[in-house]
């Protein structure tokens, strides 16, 4: 994984202090929250519902035991003792005091973390495959590529009053593990017929009031004109953007009023101009930054059997556990969607027992996903039982990785200022009323995706059942989605009717799903049942 | 009756005008009445506490409550970590917000 230069640590140690002082300033009354709120926000500081919440970067998803044990740290000293993984890979923590978020920050310094483009106008964390340099099935390590972009933008005078916020996903295999295409800027790398690599490029996706699957405007973009045509597409962006109107400001708007073919044509053109400049990375540079991805040194002529004579073992590997492109390792997925959890919540007890996990059997590695899990990605497939039984000891070997009691959920109105509705009790009720493993197994993949608001920060577009919380006359109420999909099939699920109070979503959830099982065909997904029968079927089931 | 509410500049605690002072508990909110806009004017001048704002509130049985949701569950805390609230492990401290 990437690690800091001396200059890099300058920047960010340069940086803490600046805003120690910027919070000084402010406590004294100096500033009023007018002039301080677009500080804090560029620090990753916000103020919610009930307490200011610290949004922690975590590059493309990648971390290292020492990183996720100043976390847990961060959490018991700073905070109530947990943390909450976002749908960004990042880190939120929701009760941090307003003085002490420069000692978290300096804190996080020292392991080489910050909360810079957490928030605000800005070119947000990048975020990548969670098993990026694990998985077979992958091109080349997409992080290298990710980090580059992100060296290159951090900091960029042209990147530092964009319109609105830009979300940069990159990946390098087929099967898509990161929502690439509701991204405003997404990237898979490819190959050509020559083997030369380069990236298919997709524009002008994202979630929120107003949905959009990203377009794709390249097919093969050398790889080494990628910075080129980032800076065209914020040119174009930044040029015509409606920044008189917030609801409009996102770079889909923008695509959908010019119309995809004229937004090409434009970036075409401004691409030219930024490509005369000679601005893209030289090889070296992408070379000195991929060392530090070079894969860790994977054991040889290790055997890949593994024993499940013990059934709750097996259930979890069959689950949890995927294949590694390293033979006689395997990548293991933590779930953090226990029944009755909050999904992406973890304590700090647990996180310290993650990190030594990571230490002692993912050689130092640990991810997050957009689906709020982690992930060990380096494991022994005979250091997977003794894994497993530490998982089982914190609470942390549930077997329900894309099952339906792996929801994704926003914080809702329980934490959010923005939200409408509460989201996890709704989560937390689905979970529940699916608990048994045998009823999991049989319903199969099934992602579902909960909202508190229109902002769509729980990916509702995107859940094969997506649900999204809003106001009603001061009561919240709750909108059944179908359809969705945020994997390389991408859709954007339809609402499927009225909505419901906060029980009446859970049934007519399962109503949906009960209606799947008797109509489903073959191994058909819920997703695949639904794509082939429509919505109307499932609107009878759901309301009769 | 108008109640005053904010969050607190340091912690962020959600914090409730008393008539002389900010509490952490609701039940100590008074109504502001017509002076609502003054008294609000005046406390951000002073940057104790971030963006005070006027919401409709009742007193009920139980102590002053605001009209909407939102508020409630500032009032009280996550509705989904009853350890986090402002009535830790009171078992009924959900219930007022729905």
């Amino acid at each position: 994984m990437y690690r800091y230069d001396k200059y890099d640590q300058a920047m960010v140690d340069t940086r803490v202090e600046e805003f120690r002082e910027q919070v000084r300033r402010r406590i004294e009354g100096k500033m009023d929250d007018d002039q301080f709120k677009p500080l804090r926000l560029k620090n990753g500081l916000y103020l919610q519902l009930h307490a200011y919440m610290l949004r922690v970067a975590v590059p493309y998803g990648t971390l290292n035991s020492a990183q996720m044990r100043t976390l847990a740290d961060i959490a018991r000293r700073y905070d109530r003792g947990y943390g909450h993984f976002t749908t960004r890979q990042n880190i939120q923590y929701n009760w941090i005091k307003l003085a002490e978020a420069p000692d978290i920050l300096a804190d996080l310094a020292e392991v080489e973390m910050h909360a810079i483009q957490t928030s605000g106008e800005s070119i947000r964390n990048v975020s990548s495959d969670h098993y990026a340099g694990a998985t077979a099935d992958e091109v080349i390590d997409p992080r290298p590529w990710a980090e580059m972009l992100r060296q290159m933008t951090t900091f960029m005078p042209e990147f530092s009053y964009l319109p609105r916020k830009f979300k940069i996903a990159v990946i390098a295999s087929a099967e898509d593990r990161v929502a690439l295409r509701w991204h405003d800027f997404a990237l898979r790398i490819v190959r050509n017929a020559a083997g030369e690599i380069g990236f298919e490029v997709f524009l002008g996706g994202g979630m929120g009031r107003t949905p959009f699957i990203a377009y794709r405007s390249r097919e093969f973009l050398p790889a080494n004109q990628i910075f080129s045509y980032l800076q065209a597409v914020l040119r174009v962006w930044n040029r015509h953007a409606r920044r008189d109107n917030i609801h409009k400001q996102r770079m889909k708007i923008l695509v959908h009023d010019l119309g995809q073919e004229e937004f090409t044509r434009q970036v075409e053109e401004a691409f030219q101009h930024f490509l005369s400049l000679g601005e893209d990375f030289p090889q070296a540079e992408y070379d000195r930054i991929a060392a530090y991805f070079e894969p860790p040194a994977f054991e040889q002529g290790l055997s890949d059997e593994i024993d499940l004579s013990d059934p709750a073992f097996a259930a979890w590997v069959k689950q949890q556990v995927v294949a590694h492109k390293a033979p006689g390792y395997a990548i293991a997925n933590i779930s953090l969607k226990p029944v009755g959890g909050i999904p992406g919540d973890i304590s700090a007890e647990q996180m310290e027992l993650v990190a030594d996990l990571a230490e002692r059997f993912s050689l130092d590695e640990l991810r997050s996903t957009h689906a709020q899990n982690l992930v060990l990605p380096h494991v022994r497939k005979a250091d997977l039982h003794t894994v497993w039984q530490a998982l089982v000891s914190a609470g942390l070997a549930d077997a329900n990785l894309d099952l339906v009691t792996d929801v994704i959920a926003c914080p809702g109105l329980d934490y959010c200022s923005l939200a409408n509705a509460r989201s996890i009790p709704v989560a937390q009720k689905i979970v529940e009323r699916f608990a048994d493993a045998g009823r999991q197994a049989d319903i199969g993949e099934l992602k579902i995706k909960v909202s508190g608001c229109i902002n769509a920060c729980g990916h509702h577009h995107a859940g094969n059942i997506g649900i999204l919380g809003v106001d009603r006359k001061g009561s919240e109420s709750y909108q059944l989605l179908l359809g969705g999909s945020g994997d390389e099939d991408t859709t954007q699920a339809k609402i499927a009717g009225p909505g419901f109070d906060e029980d009446g979503i859970v049934d007519a959830v399962e109503r949906a799903v009960e209606h799947y099982r008797v109509i489903r065909e073959g191994g058909e997904r819920f997703i695949d049942t639904y794509r082939r029968v429509g919505m109307e079927g499932f609107k009878e089931a759901i309301y009769g | 009756m108008r109640i005053i509410t904010g969050n607190d500049l340091k912690s962020g605690a959600v914090t409730w005008w008393t008539g002389y002072d900010w509490s952490l508990h609701v039940e100590d909110a008074v109504d502001a009445g017509d002076q609502a806009e003054a008294i609000m004017a005046r406390e951000t001048a002073t940057c104790r506490v971030n963006n005070p704002y006027i919401i409709e509130g009742e007193k009920t049985a139980d102590g002053v409550r605001p009209a909407h949701i939102k508020d409630r569950i500032r009032a009280l805390g996550p509705t989904v970590r009853p350890d986090l609230t402002l009535k830790p492990a009171d078992p009924e401290a959900r219930e007022w917000v729905i």
